[in-house]
């Protein structure tokens, strides 16, 4: 397989050239948290406002017909990159939006619809899910008097399927779970979880904020129902999130944002709503966000996700071996390779994150403290925050290498001191 | 280096031997503050008669910053009149919070000083004060409870 030419990507990120802390090369492993932008995706966004910008899908003129091209063409990008239809994807404001999306929807849903849900109805999530893919079904769960219940997480930070046929049954209306989680690594195999959910009838949502932007994922080979992702974690900007939906679904789906740009007919009373994806989209969209997107996936798409993925996991793989080497320091999630993604939590005897985190800015690099959005995760782990370093495509091995020394230098910092 | 600067070692001292950080029983008033930024917590109880801070103990996970602040805050007002403990403590507030323009008064705020750095990385501003305002909200809890 071919490999990544990092000095000629890094030329392309033009933050990874800037100094950090007085003088330090930055050392950027924080892109679980947020990914750094390529000048391609820069410059279409401010293309798209230096020639095009208008408010796509109203308006007569060049303008606007070029903005409804573009964005229009953005999502033609986006569908072919997940393997999904055009009219299945819909542009929201981020990963989190998507998913209140769908669960605002279901809770809109009328009786009698296949997505009303009610007292003794089940929403399934797990142990290991970012906020974002837990209030929200916690808030679902409330308004409706569903229960929610969820999958707990085992030792070695895997998720614990030995009652996977209990906690998904016939009352269950939604299973929605993380693809990859945001702290351990760890990506859930979700072949006999979906074939579950779908044997009791019920929906399957997959938060796919970490794998989309890693390697390839296809919605229609892992039948799954709906998908939420964010384009700032795979060097799109911020502002644009994906949801993306079986069509036959969403055509059923009642919309969860009302106003303009989604209506068929409007009058005082009362109004008809578009099919997907302009149901789904009310208001002027996000359009520059949306056409950046674009840019972002095609330069995923020509670099190949297969070869940033085997990238990635040499690096994870150094920076696990590198890691265990230091004295006292626990990885938080699976060591071994398989179904592993390029996300690695861990603890240091003595130290807590925050300061160590500190510490390695001080040295120029950049990693995530806390608690990851996963409040519950960390309980689980009975810990309050862990340290997390993240890779992606413009890492390379002289950043593990940094990694590696610079936490053992703060080690000596302050356990030797 | 700026690490150092943060660092003092009288911060590292306090975070590897703080003071008071075992819980008393029976306190006027127990508060538990937590850091949402980062699910740092502490337990707090105050022990007062309503004019003087007789004990404070503590209990609780965080970084060295808000151990070993919470260590210092513990000791330092500890014996203070319910008023000169808060404006002891406001004037920790005033120094962490003033983006490094006061360095703080020594006699008034003793190992204190040594988190002025603190000001300089507004991150970890809120774990400095995590003590302080678990003590300030304890104390003014306490006075609402004396006027009941
Ligand atoms: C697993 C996971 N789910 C959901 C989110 C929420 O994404 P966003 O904050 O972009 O909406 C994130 C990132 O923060 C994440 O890592």
């Amino acid at each position: 397989m071919a490999s990544l030419d990092i000095s000629s990507i890094k030329r392309d990120f033009p933050i990874l050239s800037r100094k950090i802390r007085e003088n330090n090369r930055l050392v950027y492993l924080d892109s679980g948290a947020t990914s750094q932008k390529p000048n391609s995706v820069l410059d279409a966004e401010r293309d798209f406002y230096t020639q095009h910008n208008a408010a796509a899908h109203r308006g007569a003129h060049q303008l606007a017909e070029e903005a409804t091209e573009l964005y229009e063409g953005a999502r033609e990008k986006v569908a072919s990159f997940i393997g999904a239809d055009v009219d299945e994807v819909i542009f929201t404001k981020s990963a989190t939006e998507s998913i209140n999306a769908i669960a605002y929807s279901m809770g809109n849903a009328q009786s009698g619809s296949r997505f009303h849900i009610s007292r003794g109805d089940r929403i399934v999530v797990s142990e290991m899910e970012h906020h974002a893919n837990l209030i929200p079904w916690q808030e679902l769960a409330r308004r409706t008097g569903a229960e929610l219940v969820w999958f707990k997480v085992t030792d070695d930070g895997r998720l614990d399927l030995t009652n996977l046929s209990e906690l998904i049954n016939s009352r269950t209306k939604i299973v929605a779970l993380t693809h990859q989680s945001n702290v351990l690594g760890t990506i859930n195999p979700l072949e006999d979880i979906v074939k579950r959910t779908h044997e009791v009838g019920a929906l399957f949502v997959l938060d796919a904020c970490q794998s989309v932007p890693h390697y390839k994922v296809n919605v229609k080979s892992l039948d799954i129902d709906f998908i939420a992702f964010s384009g700032h974690k795979m060097l799109g900007p911020t502002g644009v999130g994906i949801l993306w939906g079986r069509k036959e679904l969403l055509d059923e789906m009642p919309p969860f944002l009302t106003g303009g740009s989604m209506i068929e007919t409007v009058t005082m009373e009362s109004a008809t709503y578009l099919d997907a994806p302009k149901r789904f989209e009310a208001g002027v969209p996000n359009m520059a966000q949306a056409v950046g997107l674009g840019a972002a996936v095609d330069y995923l798409s020509a670099i190949g996700l297969d070869v940033i993925h085997s990238h990635e996991t040499e690096l994870t793989r150094a920076a696990i071996s590198g890691l265990r080497t230091i004295a006292g320091l626990t990885i938080i999630g699976p060591t071994d390779m398989t179904l592993r993604g390029g996300v690695v939590s861990f603890a240091i005897e003595g130290i807590h994150p925050h300061d160590l985190g500190q510490a390695l800015d001080s040295y120029g690099i950049a990693v995530r403290t806390g608690h990851h959005c996963a409040w519950p995760l960390m309980r689980r782990f009975k810990t309050v925050a862990t340290t997390r370093a993240s890779f992606y495509l413009y890492n390379d091995l002289d950043d593990v290498n940094a990694l590696v020394d610079g936490v053992e230098r703060a080690r000596k910092y302050f356990v030797e001191r | 280096m700026e690490l150092d600067s943060l660092y003092q070692e009288v911060i590292l001292e306090h975070y590897k031997r703080p003071l008071h950080k075992s819980l008393k029983a029976n306190p006027t008033i127990q508060v538990q503050h937590i850091n949402t930024s980062c699910g740092d917590e502490i337990t707090l109880n105050l022990h007062t008669d309503g004019t003087v801070i007789q004990d404070i103990t503590w209990d609780g996970i965080g970084c060295s910053i808000s151990q070993a602040s919470t260590s210092v805050v513990s000791d330092l007002v500890r014996g203070k009149s319910v008023g000169e403990a808060l404006a002891t403590i406001d004037a920790f507030q005033a120094m962490i919070q003033s983006k490094g323009a006061d360095t703080g008064n020594e006699d008034v705020l003793g190992d204190g000083v040594a988190f002025a750095g603190v000001a300089k990385f507004p991150a970890r501003v809120k774990c400095a004060l995590l003590g302080w305002m678990a003590t300030k909200d304890a104390i003014s809890q306490s006075q609402s409870k004396n006027e009941r």
